[in-house]
């Protein structure tokens, strides 16, 4: 069924599970009074500006500061070699990798600030202190840096050849670790016996994430306490005050406070700890002044790490009747010039792991290897290596279909894993829990016409236009992830999300998540869960987030984990807060514990009418004149740390269809349907939203994003909206959405799965196989993203005949 | 330095600005009217459009200097003074039309002049129309949905006297 924003039935209270309420948090963004880091403003502030390398590639004979230090308003300049001194650590990378033959991922140091060789175009040079922005600006000017030009690799697939410029000496090469997943064996055998094998060459292009708030960070010391503070720009504050003050400041986390207030959007590029934040810390305490950092949009294009970048040659070995026998993958990743926090994790176990998809192929086998490139660090971007799996699996199904002439949902449909295999175990790694995704094709199906698709085509044909449908059938693994199996796999922390849950002692509620909240909506979805839990309204209840000194330690929002594991964090908190109620409820009510039936916030005796509502046990915990001091402690403040069981699996089928102008090139997308599996859902019309929103990244990547490097200068030749195309209101279509709630998540107290990143995982794919059904009458098999009118029309010309293209 | 007098959401204010001074620094660093957003560096992303003598404008492409004597509306000024909200900014909360609220006050902004000078908005004007805003998150589809029912609402509804 589907569920359109705002028809859901709320049941009983208007306010909790199932119910769109409107957001909460939009009443300060709507009348301009949100928070942001840069309206943040110290007293006795500097500001900072970076100098950054103009060249991809450099060595540095050396600095004169004379000038720039005797400019207007000057505070005070530093160089690495000052971090040196200070014996700054580097910026640590939080997940290990190891290659095939067991030895340790290449990890180079990540100076905040270089020493003597700058590694690309934005690397942090020098730090500017002056009184004002445009001060600090105009004195970094004056800074001569004696830079000497070194040759540059920034392509992918042209780090490993032979004679590449090094990225670093330590390594006789750019490889940074080979890496693979699954049996070849068995894949070999599979192909072996296969009827027919399809094979695809693929480019991931690289992304750049651009959250329309560029990042920014104020540090601040007191003199007084030895206290340090950070505000900063982040998805997950505790994860900068544990990588920052642990490696690279050595502040003991007692003395540091990071606080991430209203953060202008992430989408992955606002995890990671950055060079910045150490900066501004660091120097707060140098010059005994807070420090200010704001970056403006074309070093945003430099210095937040990018997204995606894969060349993959992936192969799929069928049998006659069009099953999956094996699949083989093998995929060059780029990392860039360093490794940003969780890059490693990106191509490895966010990707080669979900190469099953939706499918039952019994044997796959993945290599990966990484490689380091004179480009911005490469890191998670929205879906963070899901998406690229499924560009690779779908684009592969789309084209067996084509090539054995069976329907491209009737070949899907053969090979889906079916509900009664469910728990799944895949050959990479995983074991899916649940998912209907029959169920799922079958309403894309209805909410796209499918079966009036020939007769559209044909009318699009009548008007010289190129029709084309495509599918993406996605599953992804999210609410990463319970912490002992991300250990094992290299993982340098935890991943569970903490809670607490505080009652007041009239009634009202704060809830303090590890959680953040940046455009996600939780102070609205969060509230939900604890109005429906304890029947209260949701103006009695506060979601306080993106503050180490407020909440405990918490490993904050990315991987669509934010419900799954932050939500369920607090529903386990407030099972404490009934378990302990119900004592105090018997001891009021007189009656035996097991007798307490607690429901929407009242605790009653079963089968009598005596009953108190959960504010007076809330007050009696505060005021414990009547309660059972000799048991229970007073107070109604609980805390939780829950550790997922497993992944989520999000589940479900986009389809896409368009039109192509053969004159121009141009594509426009006609429908886009997505028909998901997101378990339980909480507040139907944000989850919609995060839908919308993932879907519009999709397609921007498809058709018109691209971060593209200069091969021979090593200059990033779009560093600005000029020349990097951002998805406009023109260039989208409104998007049908439905879902249903049938497949609830089996493992955690919600049910519920994530929805974050579903849209953009399967986007691109949806998009890509459109535009390629569209091009295939002229024997177009496939056209690497995005798929700009340029690259379509070539694409077309070079398809034509020799004597019909003259 | 150069003095400029502008009138601010109904606020005359005077201020010695640098003749580089951007109206958006002036609103942002002068006046702490933190609500008009800088998302770029090439007049691209609309997140600091405000009105400008009634006007559309961003406030990155014009200085401080160039706005002497004039009337401002920031986001902050556009709700009605016992806190109501506008028409448009309340269709924004309606119809889900922001996320993480960067860009909405451009966004809100431009939708206001859009739908004061725009009769009769369909979807594919609201579309046109928001050529010079980005957004990240809504993929635009509630934010068309928004401006749409903004826009009705605005016909119906006295709108609040700053966006005059
Ligand atoms: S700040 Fe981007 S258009 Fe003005």
């Amino acid at each position: 069924m589907t569920n359109p924003a705002g028809t859901h039935p709320a049941g009983a209270n208007p306010s909790g599970i199932g119910a769109s309420i409107r957001r909460r948090e939009d009443q300060r963004f709507l009348t301009g009074r949100g928070t942001y880091t840069d309206d943040i403003n110290r007293p006795h502030q500097v500001h900072a500006f970076i100098l950054r390398s103009p060249y991809a590639h450099a060595r540095i004979g050396g600095f004169d500061l004379t000038a720039a230090r005797a400019a207007p308003g000057v505070v005070a300049i530093f160089t690495g070699a000052d971090l040196v001194a200070d014996k700054v650590g580097s910026l640590p990378c939080g997940w290990q990798i190891h290659s095939k033959d067991g030895s340790p991922m290449i990890e180079p140091p990540h100076p905040p600030l270089v020493t003597d060789r700058v590694r690309h175009v934005g690397d942090q040079v020098a730090l500017v202190l002056a009184e004002t922005k445009a001060q600090a600006r105009d004195a970094a000017e004056l800074i001569v840096v004696d830079y000497q030009e070194l040759p540059a690799v920034t392509g992918t697939r042209d780090a490993l050849a032979p004679g590449a410029p090094l990225v670093h000496d330590q390594a006789a090469s750019n490889l940074c670790f080979d890496w693979h997943l699954g049996d070849p064996a068995a894949v070999d055998a599979a192909f072996a016996r296969a009827h027919h094998v399809t094979r695809i060459d693929l480019i991931n292009n690289r992304l750049i994430a651009n959250a329309m708030e560029p990042r920014a960070a104020i540090g601040e010391y007191d003199r007084a306490t030895d206290d340090y503070t950070l505000w900063t720009t982040s998805q997950n504050p505790h994860v900068i005050r544990l990588l920052m003050g642990g490696f690279v400041l050595g502040i003991p986390e007692h003395k540091l406070r990071v606080i991430a207030p209203d953060v202008g959007g992430g989408f992955g590029s606002k995890i990671f700890h950055y060079a910045e934040e150490a900066l501004v810390t660091w120097a707060a305490r140098k010059i005994h002044r807070p420090v200010k950092w704001t970056a403006d949009r074309s070093e945003s294009f430099m210095s937040d790490a990018h997204g995606r970048d894969h060349v993959t040659h992936a192969e799929l070995a069928l049998d006659a009747n069009g099953k999956f026998l094996g699949l083989r993958v093998n995929t060059i990743a780029n990392m860039g010039a360093y490794l940003s926090t969780f890059a490693p994790s990106v191509p490895t176990y966010l990707y080669a792991t979900l190469l099953a998809g939706q499918y039952a192929t019994p044997a796959i086998y993945a290599e990966v290897r990484a490689v380091f490139t004179h480009t911005v660090p490469v890191d998670a971007y929205r879906g963070a290596g899901r998406p690229e799996a499924c560009y690779v699996i779908e684009r592969l199904v789309e084209n067996a279909a084509r090539e054995l002439g069976i329907d491209r949902a009737e070949l899907r449909r053969r090979n889906f894993i079916p509900p009664s295999a469910m728990p799944y175990a895949t050959p990479v790694a995983l074991e899916y829990d649940c998912g209907l995704f029959h169920r799922d094709l079958d309403e894309a199906l209805t909410l796209i016409d499918y079966a009036g698709f020939p007769a559209r085509k044909a009318d699009s044909a009548r008007r010289g236009k190129l029709r084309g449908i495509g599918f993406a059938n996605y599953i992804e693994a999210c609410g990463i992830a319970p912490s002992n199996i991300a250990g094992a796999l290299g993982a340098r922390a935890g991943l569970y999300e903490s809670a607490e849950v505080r009652f007041h002692p009239t009634g009202s509620v704060t809830v303090f998540t590890g959680s953040h909240s940046h455009g996600q909506g939780h102070e609205t979805t969060f509230s939900q869960l604890v109005s429906d839990r304890f029947g209260i309204p949701i103006d009695k209840i506060e979601i306080v987030h993106g503050d180490t000194s407020k909440v405990p330690f918490g490993m904050g929002t990315y991987g669509s984990r934010s419900l799954a594991v932050g939500g369920s964090a607090i529903a386990k908190a407030m099972d404490k807060i009934v378990a302990k109620g119900r004592k105090i409820a018997a001891h009021m009510l007189e009656a035996a514990e097991t007798d307490i039936e607690f429901n929407a916030g009242r605790f009653s005796v079963a089968g009598t009418d005596r009953a108190l509502g959960i504010a007076d046990i809330a007050l009696s915990a505060y005021v414990p004149h009547n309660y059972p001091l000799d048991e229970l402690e007073p107070g109604l403040d609980e805390q939780s740390f829950y550790d997922p069981k497993n992944f989520t699996f999000p589940n479900g089928c986009q389809i896409c269809e368009l039109e192509i102008d053969p004159d121009t090139g141009v594509t426009k997308i006609l429908a886009f349907v997505a028909a998901d599996d997101f378990g339980k859902v909480i507040n139907p019309m944000i989850v919609e939203g995060q839908v919308h929103g993932g879907i519009a990244q999709g397609i921007g990547q498809a058709l018109m994003e691209n971060c593209v490097y200069d091969s021979q200068s090593g200059q990033l030749l779009t560093g600005s909206y000029m020349d990097y195309c951002m998805p406009r209101a023109d260039d989208l279509p409104s998007f049908q959405v439905a879902y249903h709630e049938e497949a609830p998540c089996t493992h955690n107290p919600l049910g519920v799965k994530g929805c974050g990143e579903a849209g953009t995982i399967g986007g691109s794919a949806a998009v890509m196989n459109a535009v390629v059904d569209a091009l295939a009458d002229r024997g177009i098999t496939h056209l690497d993203m995005p798929a700009t009118p340029e690259r379509v029309w070539r694409a077309l010309r070079d398809a034509m005949p020799a004597q019909a293209a003259e | 330095m150069p003095t400029v007098t502008i009138t601010v959401n109904g606020n005359t204010v005077s201020r010695a600005v640098e003749g580089r001074t951007l109206l958006v620094h002036f609103l942002r660093e002068q006046l702490g009217l933190t609500g008009t957003h800088v998302g770029c560096d090439t007049s691209q992303c609309g997140a600091c459009v405000v009105l400008v003598d009634g006007r559309s404008i961003k406030s990155c492409t014009m200085l401080a200097a160039q706005a002497d004597g004039r009337e401002v509306t920031t986001i902050e000024g556009l709700a009605a003074a016992d806190g109501t909200l506008h028409p448009m900014q309340a269709a924004f909360r309606q119809h889900h039309g922001l996320q993480y609220g960067f860009c909405t006050p451009g966004m809100v902004m431009s939708a206001v002049e859009l739908a004061r000078t725009t009769p009769h908005l369909t979807e594919q004007a609201v579309r046109d129309g928001l050529e010079g805003n980005i957004c990240r998150c809504t993929g635009y589809h509630n934010i068309v949905k928004a401006i749409l029912a903004g826009a009705e609402a605005m016909q119906v509804e006295p709108v609040a006297q700053a966006a005059e």
